[in-house]
């Protein structure tokens, strides 16, 4: 009656030989090709690199100014410029300018990699149920995976540095555009898909015609729920060597720091206000006509 | 009827919603009706064995319920449902064989659509919506915004290009689909119950922008309706179905003077007779002269009854559109005429 009261598992030693053959057969793997997919990132490494110098390399007044001016263009909101404005120079005054500025360099970048990845991917969902069916699962995964498991394989290919931040920080943020720009797409009314076929509309007429037009609102919460995703990684991602507002969060709490901590950890939490808002009401704006329509 | 003014021939169509396709065509073949066929083999029968000739220039209504297929038929005339048998012949080529490239030239030629919840684009502004059909085409802009603004003008809507659909009324919205239907200058019109969503008044209203415009346009128009009284008022040919089955083709007033069956007698029993029925339908054929009034043959009974109420015993002669006497009707047709038939009386189920 043993196997009733202990799980009858497989043995110790099995299991370490088990072990042992997918680490060894990983690191053989990360030996050979580790310096060939380094190379495949090296462009997007460049990238980074001069975007994070160009943030902060620019002058304070500069950056501030395109910041509110962006904040104005896509929110039309006096509240939401006045708001950015005041946090940025508080941001500035107690001396996280520069983290602040690498760490908006890397969002970006990230987010700019999940809409060039994630929208062709929902689309290609829509439009079959096999594709999303495939894709589905896979998502799901990377939602719910804690984000060190996947750091291990990463750090192992590619080292410490900028570019495993990134991809750590695209895993975790892209599912939500995908799954976002999927959903809008096949929320579109039936009936106006239709109408569209009715007068001979091919595929691409009605996927940029009528399609995404129509989904735009939804594929918009995607970009937000992706820039909140992406922020709420920048800790984790200084980890294997992000720079930014994270790595100060991450000395804080080894050497119980308070005040640092607090201060990095409410400046994100002022950025991803930021970047909330500005979208949100971008994406408000854009479907006007659905209330009252002329602008 | 001469075969070169039939511009759409349906042959033998069937469609069978469902798994099995093949088994359960032939179930139907052989005579199993929708509900034996839905238990037996979990299959829904849409059409079965349509035969239809639409003539050219003509409105061709299609009457049934709801369920009974008729948006299911219309849907096949461009193929936005891909039959399970049968063919559409248009201009005596089977559109069933055209490959997906000639559909859409098809589509954007030759045919356009107006639906019944309108279906306009609601991102596009009444101009853009009105253009679609033919923006699409690759025409430049200049020449679809000036054809759109100029059918935007003919429904009546001028002013309220830069509008979008959603502030515009339901009515207006179906003016909106009426004009992108018909920027296109296709030649066949086809309209789903597209004036079944509106209120009665602009109902009526929009059934005269349709005549209006089919005076001078004389396209093919492939009418869908549930309202007999629409269906009589714009049909020059009336086709009934029922559980995806004709059950009548013919002219109106044949409709109303001899219905196929039961069905279609509970559809025109309601209806006011002496509204509808034309003396032409009533008359007794003669070619003299009788002593009362003369009248056109296409009057309806009520008119008729309003001259003849001076001196009821005098018959009245009845001429056509040219002039000529063709028959007369007295006191007594007119009341048999109004009179519903005797088996109808009885039915009060409908």
């Amino acid at each position: 009656m043993d196997w009733f009261f202990n799980f009858p598992d497989m043995s110790r030693s099995d299991l370490r030989e088990f072990k042992k053959t997918v680490d060894f057969a990983f690191t053989d793997f990360s030996r050979k090709y580790g310096q060939g997919i380094e190379e495949f990132f090296e462009p997007l490494l460049m990238f980074l690199v001069w975007f994070e110098k160009l943030f902060i390399n620019t002058p304070w007044p500069v950056i501030i100014f395109s910041i509110l001016l962006l904040a104005w263009i896509s929110s039309r909101s006096i509240l939401i410029v006045v708001g950015t404005f005041l946090s940025f120079m508080l941001i500035g005054y107690f001396g996280m300018w520069e983290d602040t500025m690498s760490t908006l360099a890397i969002i970006l970048v990230a987010t700019f990699l999940c809409i060039a990845i994630g929208i062709p991917l929902g689309i290609a969902m829509a439009r079959s149920n096999k594709v999303q069916a495939a894709i589905v699962p896979v998502l799901d995964v990377m939602q719910t995976i804690p984000s060190f498991v996947y750091l291990i394989p990463v750090v192992m290919l590619l080292g410490i540095g900028k570019v495993p931040g990134l991809i750590a920080v695209c895993i975790y943020a892209i599912p939500p555009i995908v799954r976002l720009t999927n959903l809008g797409i096949r929320l579109v009314d039936k009936d106006v898909l239709e109408a569209a076929d009715s007068f001979g509309a091919n595929y691409w007429q009605k996927l940029f015609g009528v399609q995404m037009p129509l989904a735009l609102p939804t594929i918009f919460a995607g970009v937000n729920q992706t820039i909140m995703m992406a922020l709420a990684m920048v800790v984790i991602a200084s980890m294997i060597g992000v720079k930014g507002l994270g790595l100060p969060v991450l000395r804080a709490i080894s050497n119980q720091y308070l005040a640092l901590g607090l201060m990095n950890g409410l400046a994100i939490v002022i950025l991803a206000i930021i970047f909330d808002r500005v979208t949100q009401k971008f994406g408000l704006r854009m479907q006007k006509y659905r209330n009252e329509g002329k602008d | 009827m001469n075969s070169k003014n039939i511009l759409i021939k349906v042959n033998q169509l069937y469609k069978i919603f469902g798994d099995g396709d093949k088994n359960a065509l032939d179930l139907v073949k052989n005579g199993m009706s929708k509900d034996e066929l839905l238990e037996k083999s979990n299959c829904v029968l849409g059409l079965n064995n349509i035969n239809l000739d639409i003539n050219r220039g003509k409105i061709q209504v299609v009457m049934g319920l709801s369920g009974s297929g008729k948006s299911t038929l219309i849907r096949h005339l461009n193929r936005l449902i891909e039959p399970t048998s049968g063919e559409i012949l248009f201009n005596d080529t089977n559109i069933l064989n055209f490959t997906s490239k000639e559909l859409i030239q098809f589509r954007q030629n030759n045919m356009s659509m107006v639906f019944q919840k309108f279906a306009l684009f609601p991102h596009k502004t009444v101009l853009q919506n009105v253009g679609y059909g033919l923006a699409i085409q690759n025409i430049s802009k200049d020449e679809w915004s000036e054809k759109a603004q100029k059918w935007i003008k003919r429904v009546g809507l001028d002013g309220y290009e830069t509008y979008y659909p959603g502030q515009l009324s339901g009515g207006m919205q179906q003016r909106v689909g009426l004009a992108r239907a018909l920027a296109t200058d296709a030649e066949i019109l086809l309209m789903d119950e597209a004036f079944s969503a509106l209120d009665p008044l602009i109902r009526s209203e929009m059934q005269n922008i349709l005549l209006d415009l089919q005076s001078e346009l004389h396209k093919t128009i492939i009418f869908i309706t549930h309202d007999l009284d629409e269906a009589l008022k714009i049909g020059d040919r009336i086709a009934i179905l029922r559980d995806g089955s004709m059950v009548q083709d013919s002219d109106p007033q044949e409709i109303i003077m001899n219905p196929a069956d039961e069905y279609v007698s509970d559809f025109i029993k309601d209806i006011n007779r002496a509204r509808v029925i034309q003396a032409r339908s009533i008359m007794t054929p003669t070619n003299t002269k009788s002593s009362g009034a003369t009248v056109k043959e296409d009057m309806v009974l009520e008119d008729i009854l309003q001259i003849m109420s001076d001196a009821p015993s005098k018959p009245v002669t009845i001429e056509n559109s040219k002039g000529k006497v063709t028959g007369k009707i007295e006191m007594v047709n007119l009341i048999e005429g109004m009179k519903r038939p005797k088996s109808l009386g009885t039915n009060i189920t409908g």
